[in-house]
C-alpha cells in the first residue's frame, strides 16, 4: 500500500487520499462554463446564472492561474475551514470554502438526549457564544411547554448574553489583531475575556460550554458581591475599549488592510442571509434585540451600531462599538436587576432544590424523574431566532410530545455568514484572505455542528 | 391574518406557536408560495431545515394536506415589517424532491446542500447539490430516523456492534 501510494505515476491514489468530490476546486479547463459563473462568487449568482465567466474575467492565459488550497489546519481560517482558491499572481479570482472538518453530528445527538441534557450539547456548538446558544434553546422548549420564566432569570439570562457578546467580540479582536499582525491586541483581548470568563465560573462553575441557561430559567443564582464583579468587569472593558481603539483604529498598516477591504452591499447581504455585524456593516439596521425583542431588551437602552461601506473596517468598528453597547446594557442589568426565583417554580420542569429530596417523597419523585426520563414536552413545532455575537441564532424545534426533542436544528449564523466568502474575496488579494475570513468570523463548531 | 397577494390557493395558512403563521404549500405550488411571500415583503430567507417523520406520521397538519415522511422547512423573515412566517413543504416518502429557492433566495444555496446531505431531499434546480458536510463517498444521510447512532465497540464484552 505504502509503495503504491508513493509511487508518482499512480497520482490518482494521492489524489483519492484528499478527495472532497465536487466540493473541490477544479481547473477552469475542467469546469463547464456555468458552474465556472457560480464559482466566481455569489455576486454573479445575484445577476443570474447565465452570465458569461469570460466576459467578467481577469485576462490571463490559463497556466499563470494557480490553485491552492488553504487549510483546513492553517493558523488564520480559525477552525478547520478549508479554502481553495485559484489565484492569478496576488489576484483572487475564485474561492470555493469547503467545510465539514469538524461535523460531529450535534443535531443527531441532540435527538438522543432529553431537553434537559440538551443545553449541554447545544452550547458546544459555537463554543465562542455558549450562552447564546443555550438561550435560544431554552426559549424554543419553553414556547413549546408554554410557561414562562420568572423576571430575574430572563435579566440574568440577559446580562449572561450581552457578557457573552463582549467575549466573543474580544476574542474576535484578539484574533483579527493577530491575523493583522497585531500581536499585542492578541495579549489584551484574551486577557480581558479572561475577566468574563472568570465570572462565568464563579456564576455557573465553568468557563466555557456551561450549560447555564436551562428550559425555565437558569442552573444557578447570581454568587455573593456579584454586583461589584460586574461594575468592576464593565468599567475595566469600557476604559480598555478606548484603549484598543488608540491601539488599532489610527495605525496605519491595519488602516490600510481594512479601510475598503472586501465590501459588500446591503442588497448582496440580504439575498444571502447574512446577518450580524456583517449585514449591519452594510447599513441595514437589523438587530433582533431590538427589531424583535425577546428576554428583556424592549427595557434597556442601547444602541444599534451600523456600517455604511459594508467594508472589514464597518466589521471591525461595528464590534469594537458594539462591546461598548453590550457594557451599558450590563449596567443597566445591574441596576434593574429584580428579586426574585431564579427559575420556575413548575416542579415539572425544574428540579427540587437539594435540601427537599432527603424529606419530601414529592421532590425525591420529581428529582428522579427528572433526571432519568426528562420532561415531556407538547407535540408541536417552534422555531425562535437570537441574536447571537455572530448573527442571528435560530433554533427550530419538534416534538412528538416524549421528554426528547424529535427534531432540533440549529439556524447557525456562521454557516450561513461564510457564504458570503467566495463573494468578499474576488478580486482581492491573497492577504486579503486572511481579513476576509476574519470580519466574517466564522466559528467552525457551529457551522459543522 | 391577511393573504399576500399572489399566494396559490392550495396553500393552506395556519396559526403556529409564538403567534408566528405557518404555510402549508403545496409541493407543486411551494416556489408560487415562497415567491407571493418574497413579493410581500419577506426580504431574507432564514432557514431551510428538513425533518423526517417516519416515526411521528400524526404530527399536526393544516386540514387537507397528506402528509410525507419527509417535510422541508423554511422560515422566512421580514426586515420591513419585523415578521416571521414558516413554509412547511411535504418533500415525499421513497424519492424525496422538491423545488430549489435557489432563483429566490441565493442564500438558500448552503441551508439547502446541508438538507440534501442530511436527509436525501433533491432540490430541483439547485446549482450544485453535493455533500457539504458528510466527505463525498459517505453512504446514507445521517439525520434520516433510520439511520442508526454511531456506537464505540466495547471490548471483552457482548457489546453492540459499530451501528
Amino acid at each position: 500500500m505504502t509503495d503504491q501510494i508513493r509511487n508518482v505515476d499512480r497520482l490518482d491514489i494521492l489524489a483519492a487520499e484528499t478527495h472532497e468530490g465536487a466540493q473541490e476546486l477544479r481547473p477552469r479547463s475542467e469546469t463547464a462554463a456555468d458552474d465556472l459563473g457560480k464559482e466566481m462568487g455569489a455576486v454573479l449568482r445575484l445577476q443570474g446564472l447565465n452570465l458569461d465567466p469570460a466576459s467578467i474575467d481577469v485576462e490571463g492565459p490559463e497556466d499563470e492561474r494557480m490553485i491552492i488550497n488553504m487549510g483546513p489546519s492553517h493558523p488564520s481560517t480559525h477552525g478547520v475551514l478549508r479554502l481553495m482558491l485559484e489565484l492569478d499572481g496576488e489576484y483572487v479570482l475564485r474561492t470555493k470554502p469547503v467545510i465539514g472538518y469538524l461535523h460531529t453530528g450535534m443535531e443527531k445527538t441532540a435527538e438522543t438526549l432529553s431537553y434537559v441534557q440538551g443545553g449541554t450539547n447545544v452550547t458546544r456548538m459555537d463554543y465562542l457564544s455558549p450562552i447564546g446558544n443555550e438561550t435560544v434553546f431554552a426559549l424554543a422548549v419553553e414556547s413549546l411547554l408554554g410557561i414562562s420564566v420568572p423576571e430575574r432569570a430572563t435579566w440574568i439570562r440577559m446580562m449572561m448574553n450581552e457578557l457573552n457578546r463582549i467575549s466573543s467580540h474580544l476574542v474576535w479582536m484578539a484574533t483579527n489583531g493577530m491575523d493583522l499582525g497585531s500581536s499585542s491586541m492578541m495579549i489584551y483581548g484574551l486577557r480581558e475575556r479572561e475577566l468574563i470568563l472568570a465570572f462565568y465560573e464563579k456564576t455557573a462553575g465553568l468557563r466555557m460550554n456551561l450549560n447555564y441557561v436551562r428550559p425555565g430559567g437558569v442552573a444557578a443564582d447570581l454568587p455573593d458581591g456579584w454586583e461589584d464583579d460586574i461594575a468592576a468587569l464593565c468599567d475595566t472593558i469600557h476604559q480598555r475599549t478606548y484603549e484598543y481603539d488608540e491601539l488599532l483604529t489610527g495605525q496605519p498598516i491595519f488602516r490600510q488592510r481594512m479601510i475598503g477591504v472586501a465590501p459588500i452591499t446591503a442588497e448582496e447581504a440580504l439575498a444571502l442571509g447574512l446577518t450580524g455585524p456583517l449585514l449591519r456593516s452594510t447599513g441595514v439596521a437589523w438587530d433582533l434585540r431590538r427589531s424583535m425583542p425577546y428576554l428583556a431588551y424592549d427595557q434597556v437602552e442601547f444602541d444599534v451600531i451600523v456600517g455604511t461601506y459594508g467594508d472589514n473596517f464597518d466589521r471591525y468598528a461595528i464590534r469594537l462599538n458594539e462591546i461598548r453597547e453590550s457594557v451599558r446594557i450590563i449596567r443597566q442589568c445591574l441596576e434593574k436587576m429584580p428579586s426574585g426565583d431564579y427559575r420556575t417554580q413548575d416542579a415539572k420542569v425544574t428540579p427540587p432544590p437539594r435540601a427537599r429530596i432527603g424529606e419530601s417523597m414529592e421532590a425525591l419523585i420529581h428529582h428522579f424523574k427528572l433526571f432519568t426520563e426528562g420532561f415531556h414536552v407538547p407535540a408541536g413545532e417552534t422555531y425562535v431566532g437570537i441574536e447571537s455575537p455572530r448573527g442571528e441564532i435560530g433554533c427550530y424545534l419538534v416534538s412528538d410530545g416524549g421528554p426528547k426533542p424529535y427534531r432540533m436544528h440549529t439556524r447557525a449564523p456562521s454557516f450561513t455568514n461564510l457564504q458570503a466568502i467566495p463573494l468578499l474575496m474576488r478580486g482581492g488579494t491573497m492577504s486579503d484572505t486572511v481579513t476576509v475570513i476574519s470580519t466574517v468570523d466564522p466559528v467552525m463548531g457551529e457551522v459543522d455542528r | 391574518m391577511t393573504t399576500p397577494d399572489g399566494m396559490p390557493a392550495s396553500t393552506i395558512a395556519t396559526d403556529g406557536i409564538g403567534g408566528t403563521t405557518v404555510y402549508f404549500a403545496h409541493p407543486d405550488d411551494y416556489v408560487a408560495t415562497i415567491q407571493a411571500l418574497k413579493d410581500d415583503g419577506f426580504e431574507m430567507c432564514v432557514d431551510v431545515c428538513g425533518v423526517d417523520y417516519l416515526e411521528h406520521p400524526d404530527r399536526f397538519v393544516a386540514e387537507g394536506v397528506v402528509a410525507t415522511r419527509f417535510e422541508v422547512v423554511v422560515n422566512l423573515l421580514s426586515l420591513s415589517k419585523h415578521q416571521r412566517v414558516r413554509v412547511r413543504v411535504q418533500a415525499g416518502n421513497d424519492e424525496p424532491r422538491v423545488a430549489s429557492l435557489f432563483s429566490l433566495y441565493p442564500g438558500t444555496e448552503a441551508p439547502e446542500r446541508e438538507v440534501f446531505d442530511m436527509f436525501g431531499i433533491l432540490f430541483d434546480g439547485h446549482p450544485d447539490l453535493t455533500r457539504i458536510l458528510m466527505p463525498e463517498e459517505w453512504e446514507g444521510h445521517p439525520l434520516r430516523k433510520d439511520y442508526g447512532v454511531g456506537r464505540v465497540p466495547v471490548q471483552f464484552k457482548e457489546g453492540p456492534g459499530p451501528r
